[in-house]
């Protein structure tokens, strides 16, 4: 399959912070990439460079084969975007909003004003079209926003959390929707902080941190990148957390994960039913009463959190340079 | 790109400034009351305390008010783009496949329509209040161009302005600085040859003067037995007049456009 979206060895910096570090980027036509990554990861820098907002201080980028940089105007007629903020005019109507988008992809006078019509009715929206979007509320204006994306049904889309702030039917329609969209051909780059999204909708996941891609691969390859199962376990008792840790700790193959409020446990095992029995028995002859069970494979959760939990919790604003290894959970 | 699409896009971006008109409350009262409050303020206030001989100074007035009042206009472009910079709306024209030029020509251009509401409200203020046109209909309907093609080109002094200040207010302020005495020291309320020696200097150079004069002309107001004024522009307003339009337009433009393309470019 052709490559559609291509970057090598981005660089921005804004002063002392490094916004985007040497990122390698490649996304397939006719697929969904998710970016992963915590708060000032940089996927919003990453997919900014893409779409000609800004410029590099390094590194090359091409989109369907057309340089961003010396080429902008050519990549602009082919892409679609929704930012991270809702790009629309708040004096217009959502009709007017669109309409505008259309005409100035050049669909024309007539095209232009019935895919607005349209698009305001797949986004739900045909009831508030011709209402100032000023009175609209935040999940509306993000749906307008992202109808706008799709207005000149441009073949690479570019989507920076798309359904942040969108209710559970809205997300679930506009899953459909990308879906859809990408049935028939478009490539789409999304970022997003759900990880089921990415789990639902990503052929491929790329997870960032501090500007420089972590891992790369699909949902399954993370998966098993991290590693072997999970057990969850809840017990009953809160003062029973200590014991159950100690019972998992000796089953586990890595660190485990828990939390006190919602008293589960998690820890990483290899020996699947057969260890969960045993776990289970270790369990009885304690006398701990357990209110949940879970063997599992690892979550998406799970791989971000291994991936990224040391820096999720220290990177805010620390411009130091990327230290491997992790320290605590993420504190998302 | 080329120069229909541009123009088709500049257009585009027109339309959706003077839906703003309708929908924005504030800029309707800039666009309507301001010029009535103007006229009636300037007729009944000075038109009737001073007396020029052989004829009237509320009719000698008009055309100082309606050119102070477009060239005050041409702040409103530099506002609306100086807010447009801080909306979300650019980041959306930023990635489309439209002109670089659309946003900065579509904001000259509402503003030419802008005009055309002011000074028809003004005129007809001015005909309440006493106001007559004495000249031929086609003189001052002259006279209206030339007021719309300066203040346009006024538009693009001010674009440039808009998009070298951090916010809208830093530009009305700015502006109304530069502006006020600009449209003072000129013939527009009184006879330049009134004024001391290095403003009237100014003033008979100033072409703000060459377009009140012009106007002034055109429209049949100069009370018979002026004098002739003494400078070659105010002899010549109208050549004066479109030759410095033209020169700011085609010195304005290709900086204001180019501002914008470097400013949009940021961030
Ligand atoms: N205009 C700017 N000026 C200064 N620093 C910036 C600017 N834009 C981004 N940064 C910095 O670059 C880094 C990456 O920002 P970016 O917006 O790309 O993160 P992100 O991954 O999209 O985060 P989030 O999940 O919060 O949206 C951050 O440290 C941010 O502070
Ligand atoms: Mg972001």
């Amino acid at each position: 399959m052709k490559e559609i979206i291509h970057a090598t060895g981005l660089v921005k910096r804004y002063g002392e912070v490094v916004a985007l570090d040497g990122l390698d980027l490649s996304v397939r036509e006719g697929t969904i990439v998710a970016l992963l990554g915590p708060n000032g990861a940089g996927k919003t820098t990453a997919v900014s460079v893409l779409t000609t907002l800004i410029e590099p201080d390094e590194g090359t980028a091409t989109v369907a084969g057309i340089d961003v940089l010396s080429d902008p105007a050519e990549v602009r007629k082919l892409i679609g975007l929704s930012g991270q903020y809702a790009a629309v005019d708040r004096d217009l109507t959502g009709f007017e909003n669109l309409d505008m988008i259309g005409r100035l992809y050049h669909l024309g006078r007539k095209k232009a004003r019935s895919r607005a019509r349209e698009l305001l009715d797949r986004f739900d929206l045909a009831d508030a079209a011709d209402r100032p979007v000023k009175t609209y509320s935040g999940g509306m204006r993000r749906r307008l926003d992202l109808a706008g994306a799709l207005v000149a049904e441009s073949p690479v889309l570019f989507l920076d959390e798309p359904t942040t702030g969108l209710d559970l039917i809205s997300r679930r329609e506009l899953w459909r929707l990308i879906r859809t969209l990408v049935d028939q051909g478009a490539t789409l780059l999304l970022t997003t902080q759900y990880l089921e999204e990415a789990d639902r909708l990503a052929d491929d996941v790329l997870v960032i941190d501090k500007g420089k891609t972590i891992a790369h691969g699909t949902v399954d390859d993370l998966k098993d990148m991290v590693g072997g199962e999970r057990i969850e376990i809840k017990v009953t008792d809160r003062d029973d957390l200590a014991a159950a840790h100690e019972i998992l700790e000796n089953a586990a193959v890595g660190d485990l994960q828990g939390d006190e409020r919602s008293r589960t446990v998690v820890a990483p095992v290899s020996g699947g039913t057969r260890e969960l029995g045993e776990v289970l028995e270790a369990f009885e002859s304690h006398r701990v009463r357990i209110s949940e069970v879970v063997l599992r494979r690892p979550t998406l959760d799970d791989v971000f959190l291994a991936l990224t939990g040391a820096s999720a919790e220290s990177s805010e604003e620390t411009p130091a340079p990327a230290k491997p290894g992790r320290r605590g959970r993420g504190s998302r | 790109m080329n120069f229909l699409s541009a123009l088709g896009d500049g257009l585009v971006i027109a339309r959706r400034n003077l839906i703003k008109l309708k929908r924005v409350p504030e800029v309707l009262v800039f666009v309507l009351l301001s010029p009535i409050m103007f006229v009636l303020l300037f007729a009944y206030v000075f038109g009737s305390a001073i007396d020029i001989p052989g004829g009237s100074y509320r009719e000698f007035l008009m055309a100082g008010i309606f050119g102070q009042t477009v060239v005050f206009g041409a702040t409103f472009t530099g506002a609306g783009l100086a807010e447009d910079m801080q909306r979300g709306i650019i980041d959306r024209f930023r990635s489309l496949p439209m002109s670089r030029a659309a946003v900065v020509f579509g904001r000259t251009a509402s503003d030419v329509i802008y005009n055309i509401i002011t000074l028809t409200v003004m005129a007809t203020a001015g005909l309440i209040v006493g106001w007559r046109i004495r000249g031929s209909l086609l003189d001052a309907l002259a006279g209206f161009l030339l007021l719309l093609l300066f203040a346009y080109s006024v538009s693009w002094i001010m674009a440039l302005l808009g998009l070298s200040v951090p916010s809208p207010e830093v530009l009305n302020n700015a502006s109304f600085i530069v502006i006020f005495p600009m449209t003072f020291i000129a013939n527009t309320f009184v006879p330049a040859e009134s004024l001391p020696t290095v403003l009237r200097v100014f003033a008979e150079w100033n072409p703000i003067s060459s377009l009140v004069q012009a106007t002034r002309e055109l429209f049949g107001n100069i009370p018979p037995g002026t004098p002739e004024p003494a400078s070659w522009a105010l002899q010549n307003p109208v050549i004066y007049t479109v030759s410095c339009a033209c020169l700011i337009i085609a010195v304005f433009a290709p900086l204001a456009v180019r501002r914008y393309i470097r400013v949009a470019k940021k961030t």
